[in-house]
């Protein structure tokens, strides 16, 4: 039971890092209609701010608002400077660009920082945090922060008039014009916000996975199938789909252990988790193809 | 009366192809103006002309200020409101959320909460649905919501696409005689373009008649409803 809820926990924990990823897809993709490749790459490159900052003096949760401000302003300053020329391109030009700065994100990192892994401190003290044999202080700690990243964000959507502005520009673009919307402010403001969240979830997870310039690969894998199972469209449910990914990949390393321990047979364990929790995406997408809490878009023809 | 809004030799352009070639007109402030023609004349390229949403030659002017090469989104901040075809509303926010972005450039919050209140005066069925998705309005609510819309903006102008479009003729006398009203009690100017010619000439005062991207004549409503020409042409009898 105990070993149960320990991995329920850290299954949450790692969740709750794939949720502020696939929230940054979503929110890109749904104001634009692309999937950003190097969402990952932008918040591995975040976490290595905040490192420096840190390297330099300051303290961890100052570091950690101010990295989070700087990627905002660098998301911000991609849009306006290197997708805005790019508004009318033909969707695979817009693919390359993305690859493009996955690569020169990368090998930025590895020109300042090195390749070389970098142990990553952990904000939260260790004896008075966390509930002992269930979850660990750190875990608990990026459940914790990333439910009040998302909170407010989804308070900022749902209450401001900025929220609501940024919503209509991504329903309708041509409608919110109509409003007196600045449609292509709202799209710079959506890639600042996605950059700023993708930094949260590289600096909080960067304790668990070390820090390189290659750290967010897997997690973007991830980050993909949560976004893809909650409906690609749906913020929620990419939320939603973070934690469900985060918990199923841990449950079936779980119970694949259990089967060993009773049966002696060992038929899973942790080197298959993410095969595995994978082909379960797949099995879902097969029968519900818009995702979990997707809508199904008819188009007129 | 001055002109509110002058438009002079404004053509427009779908890419290659030329949708107007020489449209003019002038719409008196307080009034209401209709413009006619048959399918693809150019009238609803002749009010996204004039919010810029197209590309345009010529000049527009509103309230003396020329507005031809300002964006869609600051055309709006003078108050000019468009309700464009096939019922602009957002349709995955709500019937209140839609209202509010309305008031989106009005920085005077005590007025928009009294606009609000007007608004649902002429409207009802809206302040009943305010919670409810646009897209799940009928067609008629989604209508009505599109020019409560656009009345939020306390508009000087209002262009309307179009307003009649696939709805039952009950409704279309009710948004009719409520575009009437507004035009008297909240002095919108109104440019209205209207498949419903005999409907529209009823409520303007004023008419241009546009043929394949011209003005092709023009005059009070009560002169062109008995012009031979449009009688046969737009109004089938």
């Amino acid at each position: 039971m105990e070993q149960f809820l320990q991995q329920l926990a850290s299954g949450l924990a790692n969740g709750a890092i794939y949720a502020c990823v696939a929230l940054a897809l979503v929110m890109i993709y749904v104001s634009t209609d692309h999937l950003n490749f190097a969402q990952g790459e932008m918040a591995m490159f975040s976490t290595y701010i905040s490192w420096q900052l840190m390297q330099w003096g300051l303290g961890f949760w100052l570091a950690f608002i101010l990295a989070v401000l700087i990627s905002f302003c660098m998301g911000v300053f991609i849009e306006r400077v290197i997708l805005r020329p790019l508004h009318h391109a033909p969707v695979l030009s817009i693919v390359v660009v993305f690859i493009g700065l996955l690569a020169i994100c990368n090998s930025m990192a590895g020109a300042i920082w090195s390749y070389l892994i970098k142990e990553y401190p952990s904000p939260f003290p260790k004896a008075e945090f966390g509930i002992a044999g269930v979850i660990g202080p750190h875990q608990l700690g990026v459940v914790l922060v990333t439910l009040i990243v998302l909170s407010l964000l989804f308070a900022f959507f749902r209450y401001t008039p900025l929220g609501l502005a940024m919503r209509a520009a991504a329903q309708n673009p041509q409608m919110a014009r109509l409003v007196g919307v600045r449609v292509d402010w709202m799209l710079a403001l959506g890639w600042g916000l996605a950059a700023a969240v993708g930094a949260v979830a590289g600096i909080m997870v960067a304790h668990i996975v070390y820090l390189d310039p290659n750290m967010m690969g897997g997690i973007l894998l991830y980050a993909f199938a949560s976004a893809l199972i909650g409906g690609i469209g749906n913020p929620g449910g990419a939320v939603v789909g973070g934690f469900i990914v985060g918990v199923l990949e841990n449950m079936v390393a779980y119970s694949g252990n259990m089967i060993e321990k009773i049966t002696g047979i060992y038929i899973i364990g942790n080197g298959e988790k993410l095969t595995v929790a994978l082909i379960i995406v797949i099995f879902v997408l097969t029968l519900k193809p818009a995702g979990l809490f997707g809508r199904v878009v008819v188009k007129r023809v | 009366m001055p002109s509110l809004l002058e438009v002079k030799g404004l053509k427009a352009y779908y890419g290659q192809t030329q949708a107007l070639y020489d449209v003019g007109f002038d719409i008196p402030e307080g009034g209401i103006t209709t413009l006619l023609g048959a399918n693809g004349a150019g009238k609803t390229t002749t009010l996204r002309a004039i919010c810029n949403m197209v590309r345009t030659d010529g000049t527009v002017r509103f309230a003396g200020e020329d507005i031809s090469r300002q964006a869609t989104e600051e055309i709006v901040r003078r108050r000019i409101a468009h309700v464009p075809e096939g019922r602009g509303t957002f349709t995955s926010l709500t019937v209140d959320e839609n209202l509010r972005i309305a008031a989106y450039t009005r920085r005077d919050k005590a007025g928009v909460d009294a606009e609000r209140e007007r608004v649902f005066s002429y409207f009802p069925r809206l302040k009943e649905r305010i919670q409810q998705q646009a897209g799940t309005l009928s067609g008629g609510e989604q209508q009505m919501l599109a020019i409560a819309r656009a009345l939020m903006l306390k508009p000087r102008l209002m262009l309307l696409d179009e307003p009649s479009f696939g709805l039952a003729p009950l409704i279309v006398v009710e948004i009719f005689r409520i575009l009437r009203r507004i035009n008297e009690e909240e002095k919108v100017s109104i440019l209205l373009v209207e498949q419903n010619a005999a409907l529209a000439l009823d409520l303007a005062a004023h008419a241009y008649v546009l043929e394949t991207g011209k003005v092709v004549m023009h005059g009070p409503s009560a002169v062109v409803k008995n012009d031979e020409n449009i009688r046969k042409s737009y109004l089938g009898y």
